[in-house]
């Protein structure tokens, strides 16, 4: 069984966000790249798959659409336990490119398990995922949270509001996972990072694929006003104000 | 023409969402100069429907399909774009709830239509299509332009609110074509929570972090959290330690969500637990030290010991409603 993992290259999570060319560009200079928080989760736990002797996965590719830039990140992914990575040499325009690009290469080279995350910290799209699904037509499960395998009997979780669920799926699908699918996310090691360079990173041409959106000007959020400070002693004051000031009771 | 606004129901039931979403898209069927179609998938009685006429919606497309009661989103995907074909649809308009960001993008592939998630208001301009968003988990806006004739939105929630605009409802049958192949899902197993309020649909969150020491000291987060009837969350530190559950862990890996009131008790406000929380209309934040991010944030302070504040707060909150 072949696993594929899609990776978004983001900035790091404490990057403070500026922008340039009037607003319609984000500025990236200075900026630290790294897995998409869930993406590497998904990558952790395929590779907990692939270690536990029980199932027959044999193969965990990364695959990234984007520039030469990323390829940093898709060396990480390969230094923490990744098979081989595939960059399709694309600008990531928007969803529906990405997720077209990621169809293509699927429909030439079939993988019995697709994982992608809920969404890219930076552009916040939420959909790649289900996109591949559609464009494969394949099942697609969102909202994963645990994913077990049993020879081919395959369950997944999912968060629902208020709950969860347990489903049964078979191959291929597409898995949208979020927070709760593997734990800690994998640090690579030294000897990862040795294994990494001899690892393949294949690039690949993109193929045609419309573009359906573009993001025109960035806008940075009011600034908050101060915060009001309450002695701990008062706290019929609070009260009384989230009455009849913030009224949010 | 027209503009479609899928309306989800939880065994038969619209919640508050629904109605924000109806009034959304009324709004923009109204600017787009065009009629507003609502539809309903799975078995909704004709009573709750009506409900939909208080914020607009005119004509309800009801497809009630045995086949359709569990919510598979490649399914229901087909069954909104055959709508939206047979309708000449310019919109689709969803919530951005779960079955929105499953639903949504395989609409989009569907009709080969730009989508946009989680959009915050009607459109910045009708042309060309513009809508903002949150991006960078909060960080900043993005406007983002929508190219093709056709288009995919999901609203965020709380982003709207509620516009009343009671009309006659016309509720219309729809019998789309499903066949067997779309359901390759089974489910076998559903946990509800039922007796706690659910976060993802909370008015007021009381939320705690690494500052409560230890899982034993949460008896005053619950109570504060039982007397406003609040939902509870937590930092990821708390749900790594297992200190709480995964379900209500807030922030940019966690839920995001958009309450009136959320209450931070011994939460340092790291910048990805804010992404979580930055669209709550008042924060509330409670930590002994008066230097802590949070206090950046939030509307109100309190700096004192969350084991001494809770309690006093808990006893304010039920004094003012009796
Ligand atoms: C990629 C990435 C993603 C992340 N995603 C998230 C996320 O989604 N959500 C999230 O929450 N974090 C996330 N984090 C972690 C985040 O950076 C912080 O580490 C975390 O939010 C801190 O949790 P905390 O505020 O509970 O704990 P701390 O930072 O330890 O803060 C505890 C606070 O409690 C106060 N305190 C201590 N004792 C008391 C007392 N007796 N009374 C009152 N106050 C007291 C302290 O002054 C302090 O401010 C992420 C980190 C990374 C790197
Ligand atoms: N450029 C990309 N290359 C590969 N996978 C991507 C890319 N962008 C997004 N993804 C995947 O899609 C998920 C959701 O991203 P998005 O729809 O952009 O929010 C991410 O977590 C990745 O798994």
């Amino acid at each position: 069984m072949k696993i594929l993992v899609c990776i978004s290259n983001v900035p790091d999570t404490t990057t403070k966000v500026k922008f340039k060319e009037g607003d319609s560009l984000f500025d990236d200079s200075g900026v630290q790249w790294i897995i998409n928080p869930w993406d590497e989760l998904a990558l952790t736990r395929a590779l907990e798959l692939k270690e536990d002797a029980g199932n027959s996965v044999n193969e965990i590719c990364v695959i990234h659409v984007g520039g030469a830039g990323a390829d940093a990140t898709l060396r990480k992914a390969l230094a923490i336990g990744a098979d081989k990575a595939v960059r399709i040499d694309a600008c990531p325009a928007d969803a529906y490119h990405v997720a077209g690009q990621i169809a293509e290469f699927l429909k030439e080279n079939p993988f019995d398990i697709v994982f992608s995350g809920i969404e890219s910290s930076d552009y916040n799209g939420s959909s790649v995922g289900a996109m591949i699904a559609e464009f494969m037509d394949y099942p697609g499960i969102s909202s994963v949270t645990a994913v077990n395998l049993d020879d081919d009997d395959i369950q997944l979780s999912r968060a629902i509001p208020g709950g969860k669920q347990v489903l049964k799926t078979e191959t291929p699908f597409v898995a949208v996972v979020q927070k709760g699918i593997a734990n800690e996310p994998r640090i690579p090691s030294m000897r990862g990072i040795m294994m990494a360079r001899k690892k393949p990173l294949e690039v690949k041409a993109a193929a045609e694929m419309d573009v359906l959106t573009k993001s025109v000007k960035f806008e940075l959020p009011a600034e908050k006003g101060a915060c009001k400070m309450i002695e701990s002693e008062s706290a019929e004051q609070l009260v009384d104000l989230l009455k009849n000031e913030a009224k949010v009771l | 023409m027209s503009v479609i606004a899928f309306a989800k129901n939880w065994n038969g039931k619209f919640k508050n969402s629904t109605y924000e979403l109806v009034s959304y898209t009324k709004e923009l069927a109204n600017k787009l100069n065009t009629n507003l179609i609502v539809l309903s998938i799975g078995e909704v009685s004709n009573d709750e429907l009506n409900t939909l006429g208080k914020f607009g919606a005119d004509k309800v497309v009801s497809v009630n399909n045995p086949q359709l009661n569990i919510l598979t989103s490649r399914a229901y995907a087909k069954v909104i774009a055959q709508l939206a074909e047979k309708e000449a649809a310019s919109v689709v308009v969803m919530s951005d709830n779960n079955s929105g960001k499953a639903i949504a993008p395989r609409v989009s592939v569907k009709l080969k239509a730009g989508m946009v998630a989680a959009v915050q208001e009607l459109p910045v301009s009708l042309d060309p299509f513009v809508v903002k968003k949150r991006v960078f988990s909060g960080k900043a806006f993005g406007h983002v332009q929508i190219d093709s004739e056709k288009k995919v939105v999901t609203i965020a929630k709380n982003c709207f609110g509620l516009i009343e605009n009671q009309v006659e409802v016309n509720i219309e049958e729809f019998a789309p074509e499903v066949d067997a192949s779309l359901f390759k899902i089974q489910v076998i197993e559903e946990e509800e929570q039922k007796d706690k309020v659910i976060l993802s649909d909370a008015d007021v969150v009381v939320s705690a972090g690494r500052g409560m020491r230890s899982p034993e000291n949460w008896a005053p987060v619950e109570e504060l959290a039982e007397v406003l009837g609040a939902a509870t969350a937590c930092s990821r530190p708390v749900s790594d330690e297992g200190w709480r559950g995964h379900e209500e862990h807030v922030g940019q890996t966690g839920k995001v969500i958009a309450p009136n009131l959320y209450i931070a008790a011994g939460i340092s406000g790291a910048i990805q637990h804010v992404a979580g929380i930055s669209r709550s209309k008042c924060i509330v934040a409670i930590n002994t030290d008066p230097e802590a991010p949070i206090f950046s944030v939030a509307d109100y302070g309190i700096v004192g010991d969350v084991m001494e504040v809770l309690p006093k707060l808990t006893k304010a909150f039920r004094n003012s409603k009796s």
